[in-house]
């Protein structure tokens, strides 16, 4: 590594202190704002769902999660005898340090000078930038998949097998939906990305990549990242009605915690990659003094927004189906994403050559209507399948006894029996037949 | 992989000595090799008792299409999260598609049917309270009908009354917390908090009323304990006001949730011949077309003197399971409306002092008040010698009550015919060929007690 500025002694001592510093500082406030997200959470679905929540450690039940911690840090701590210890051990790491180093990327500032030197505040602005997430979710896989595998233990085992598969097959829509901001920024760097999203169409309508690229991209990466993250409706990795605990399940003390932590930490890390990604990063109005705070205050705002997201995600929403999941990951959101690139392409090139762009949304168009008709009619055969399990006769009998041909036209009805025979017949579990 | 062949062998040791000790063979659901051609029948599942032209041939059920050591038998309880209770559930999975699966219970066993063998038909209902501890006051009224029917005692109507609403206000008690679990199985949590919410309040009038949240030994032999005590009128007022507002915020949240749909339609299909077949009743029988309901098919209590519909559903997956407990909070609200305006005013219970306690206030004034209620509480009354069985409606289906009397003061035999206890066997059917996320729901549809499986 000859080539190295730290050893060519081209880097004064000045700059090497202000890395280690922003790193310190990055590794404190994630640390405290993940502390803070468990809080949030828990706070606003208690409040969702008529409950108090955390209101004892501390104001407003701020320190619970600070709580729970050192509780965590006292309990006993458990090897499966039958696990593979050594990558028992291991796993709660390569799930937790990816979290961190990804936040690294996110741009949550503008420039500052400290000391006399320049810097952006950011941890490091590497040239391959969005690449460096890629990776590290590649490698949290690793974390979730050998949790399960080295416990020795049959429900963690699926919990691992239904991780990597969802992990795996998300992460290609996630990462076909960055090529779409990668292709009008030009560069793989994030603070390139926060840079061309300033400014704004007709001065009113911020330039944010959520407009530029038209809505889909954005909603592709939220769903993949939800799926990625594991969080509720696609927290199937630990499903904890089905698989008791998933991954988790044998794992006790401080290793359960870092788990949880690096779940809540990707939480916090992911809606700052989908600010800096899609709603400009620290872009905003910039009206008061204190110029450098704007940005800052920006940035923690969109952020707050979508954890928020998550959050009420999680409330409203059941669990979908591991074969449900697949299916939209590999039958819909991955063609979608790629004739969306394909659009995303030709209105590139159309700036030169107009014609290419109406080429590009004809084969655009033709690939998704392609993709869905096949999602479809696999989705078709599903619902045969299913529907073959019911004896049909016993199905005809009972309606032609009760009288009930709503069902001829293939929908499903309640009946209402009373003693002088149907009374009413209404579809779904809908009283007032608004399904 | 040595230690795996010893344990293997050690336990086919067991298991074979287990089958000695029984003489009815394991509970457990054993590996493909050890698996005798009839079980596997059953757990493949077809049904026993369906028409001899629509049974499947024996020779054709194909034990080698999947081989041995290609599944995985896994264990969803005693101790798991959606098992309502301690319901343990054997499934052989390959991949995540269940292949078989035999439940096996008798965690929760109490022996409540002995237990009442011990115990005057006084304190007959407070044991029987503890069976369905979601539906108490159904297991109560059960209990009373079937002694009352060995008696030949009048019952006034105030307290059938009473009883009526009782039990159906604990009809809408018990499939809102089905509601509030069954979203909790989903993954859907807000549910859970929803339907506990309801569940509160209706537990704070039975509180109100009986003095107790659970097992409120309230309904006796000979009527009830007590009157409805003041401002009960309006108190179920507003339940009945605040059910169908709350039924809406559910159908928001779920009934017209694509996700929800997609995790039941379809899932865990019954075929009405084999629910019959499988002695299945309550919604899971109505959620398959046919409309039996004993309230309505052999009405007890004045169920027929109210007019109300039974529900009943089309394919008989979960999801019309889930349909026709929603739609029956709605009803039981219609009937709870029309008892309101037709409570009668009344004894609350029997004047036979042979059979009820006089009011507590008669004690101090009367020699004959103490004597019938030191004897009623020490010794009990009398029942005539016969056997009588007599079954209601209760959530989980037709809940029966077997009584054998001697002619003593306590029962010679006791039988409960618990609705969730035979549901159960339905299970393996419903499950076959679902994954394991199926399973979740589909316990869950059966909605079963563990308390009363187990008695």
């Amino acid at each position: 590594m000859g080539a190295d500025p730290l050893l060519l002694g081209k880097i004064s001592l000045g700059v090497l202190v202000l890395v280690v510093v922003k790193v310190v500082v990055a590794f404190a406030v994630l640390l405290v704002t993940v502390m803070l997200m468990i809080w949030f959470e828990r706070k606003v679905i208690s409040d969702m769902q008529n409950r108090i929540g955390p209101n004892r450690a501390g104001p407003f039940g701020l320190l619970q999660s600070l709580a729970d911690g050192i509780k965590l840090f006292f309990k006993e701590d458990l090897v499966p005898d039958r696990s593979d210890s050594f990558v028992f051990k291991l796993a709660p790491y390569l799930a937790m340090v990816p979290a961190f180093v990804t936040f690294t990327i996110v741009p949550i500032g503008g420039y500052i000078k400290v000391f006399g030197y320049s810097t952006e505040l950011q941890v490091a602005d590497p040239p391959m930038g969005i690449l460096l997430l890629l990776a590290m979710s590649s490698i949290s896989v690793y974390g979730v998949m050998l949790a399960g595998w080295s416990s020795g233990s049959k429900y963690p085992l699926l919990g691992s097998v239904r991780a990597s598969a969802q992990m795996i097959s998300y992460e290609a829509a996630m990462g076909l939906s960055i090529v779409a901001v990668v292709l009008v920024t030009g560069s793989l760097s994030t603070r390139d990305m926060v840079l061309s999203q300033q400014g704004s169409f007709f001065g009113v309508i911020p330039h944010w990549n959520i407009l530029r690229l038209g809505v889909i991209p954005f909603v592709i990466f939220l769903i993949a990242i939800t799926a990625e993250l594991n969080r509720p409706p696609f927290d199937l990795v630990e499903a904890e009605q089905e698989l008791v605990g998933g991954f988790n399940t044998e794992y006790s003390s401080i290793r359960f915690a870092l788990f949880y932590l690096a779940e809540f930490m990707n939480t916090v890390t992911m809606s700052a990659i989908i600010v800096t990604l899609f709603f400009g990063g620290p872009d905003g109005p910039d009206p008061a003094p204190l110029h450098w705070l704007w940005p800052i205050l920006w940035f923690v705002i969109k952020t707050g927004v979508f954890a928020f997201i998550y959050v009420w995600l999680r409330a409203a929403l059941p669990r979908l189906r591991y074969d449900r999941l697949m299916d939209l990951g590999w039958k819909v959101l991955i063609p979608l994403s790629l004739g969306w690139l394909l659009v995303i392409a030709g209105m590139q090139i159309s700036k030169v050559a107009g014609f290419s762009m109406l080429a590009a949304l004809i084969v655009g168009a033709g690939l998704l209507y392609r993709a869905m008709a096949v999602g479809q009619r696999s989705n078709a055969t599903n619902a045969m399948s299913a529907s073959l399990k019911v004896a049909p006769k016993d199905a005809l009998d009972s309606r032609a006894k009760f009288g009930d041909t709503h069902v001829v036209s293939g929908k499903r009805v309640v009946t209402r029996i009373s003693a002088e025979g149907v009374v009413s017949s209404k579809s779904g579990g809908d009283p007032d037949g608004r399904t | 992989m040595k230690n795996d062949v010893d344990s293997k062998v050690s336990n086919t040791d067991h298991l074979s000595l287990l089958v000695e000790e029984t003489s009815e063979g394991v509970q457990e659901l054993l590996p493909r090799e050890h698996t005798p051609i009839e079980e596997f029948y059953l757990e493949e599942g077809y049904v026993l008792r369906v028409p001899e032209e629509e049974a499947v041939d024996i020779d054709e059920v194909d034990l080698a299409s999947v081989p041995a050591d290609e599944t995985m038998i896994i264990n969803m309880g005693p101790q798991h999260p959606s098992t309502h209770g301690v319901l343990r559930i054997m499934m052989e999975l390959d991949g995540e598609t269940i292949l078989r699966s035999k439940p096996v219970i008798g965690y929760l066993h109490t022996g409540m049917e002995k237990t009442a063998e011990m115990l005057t038909f006084m304190q007959g209902s407070t044991n029987v309270t503890r069976m369905d501890y979601l539906s108490p006051l159904n297991n109560e009224l059960v209990f009373s009908l079937a002694v009352e029917s060995l008696m030949d005692i009048e019952i006034p109507p105030r307290a059938t009354w009473i009883r009526m609403l009782m039990s159906e206000l604990n009809r809408i008690s018990s499939h809102v917390m089905w509601m509030a679990t069954n979203g909790m199985d989903l993954g859907s949590t807000s549910m859970m908090i929803y339907g506990f919410r309801e569940r509160e309040l209706i537990l704070g009038f039975f509180e109100k009323v009986t003095g107790l949240r659970m097992n409120h030994n309230y309904i006796r032999p000979g009527g009830v304990a007590a009157d409805l005590p003041d401002g009960w009128f309006d108190d179920v007022a507003a339940i009945c006001e605040t059910m169908p507002f709350r039924v809406e915020e559910y159908q928001e949240l779920l009934t017209g949730q694509p996700i929800f749909r997609e995790r039941v339609e379809g899932v865990g299909v019954i075929t009405q011949q084999q629910a019959m077949a499988l002695s299945a009743t309550g919604p899971i029988l109505r959620a398959t077309g046919l409309p039996w309901d004993l309230r309505k098919t052999m009405p007890y209590l004045f169920y027929d003197q109210v007019d109300f519909d039974v529900i009943v559903g089309t394919v008989g997956d979960t999801y019309d399971r889930y349909s026709v407990r929603l739609n029956e909070i709605l009803e039981s609200v219609r009937i709870v409306e029309q008892i309101l305006e037709k409570m009668p005013e009344g004894e609350y219970k029997s004047l036979d002092r042979k059979v009820t306690p006089p009011p507590r206030a008669r004690i101090d004034e009367s020699m004959e008040a103490l004597i019938h209620h030191f004897k009623l509480h020490t010794e009990g009354y009398r029942v005539p010698a016969g056997e009588n069985y007599v079954a209601i409606e209760s959530p989980r289906g037709e809940l029966g009550c077997y009584i054998v009397s001697s002619g003593e003061n306590r029962p010679y035999r006791m039988h409960v015919r618990a609705p969730s206890f035979v549901n159960l066997q339905s299970l393996p059917v419903m499950l076959h060929g679902g994954l394991i996320a199926d399973a979740v729901a589909v316990i869950s549809s059966v909605d079963p007690v563990m308390g009363e499986v187990d008695r």
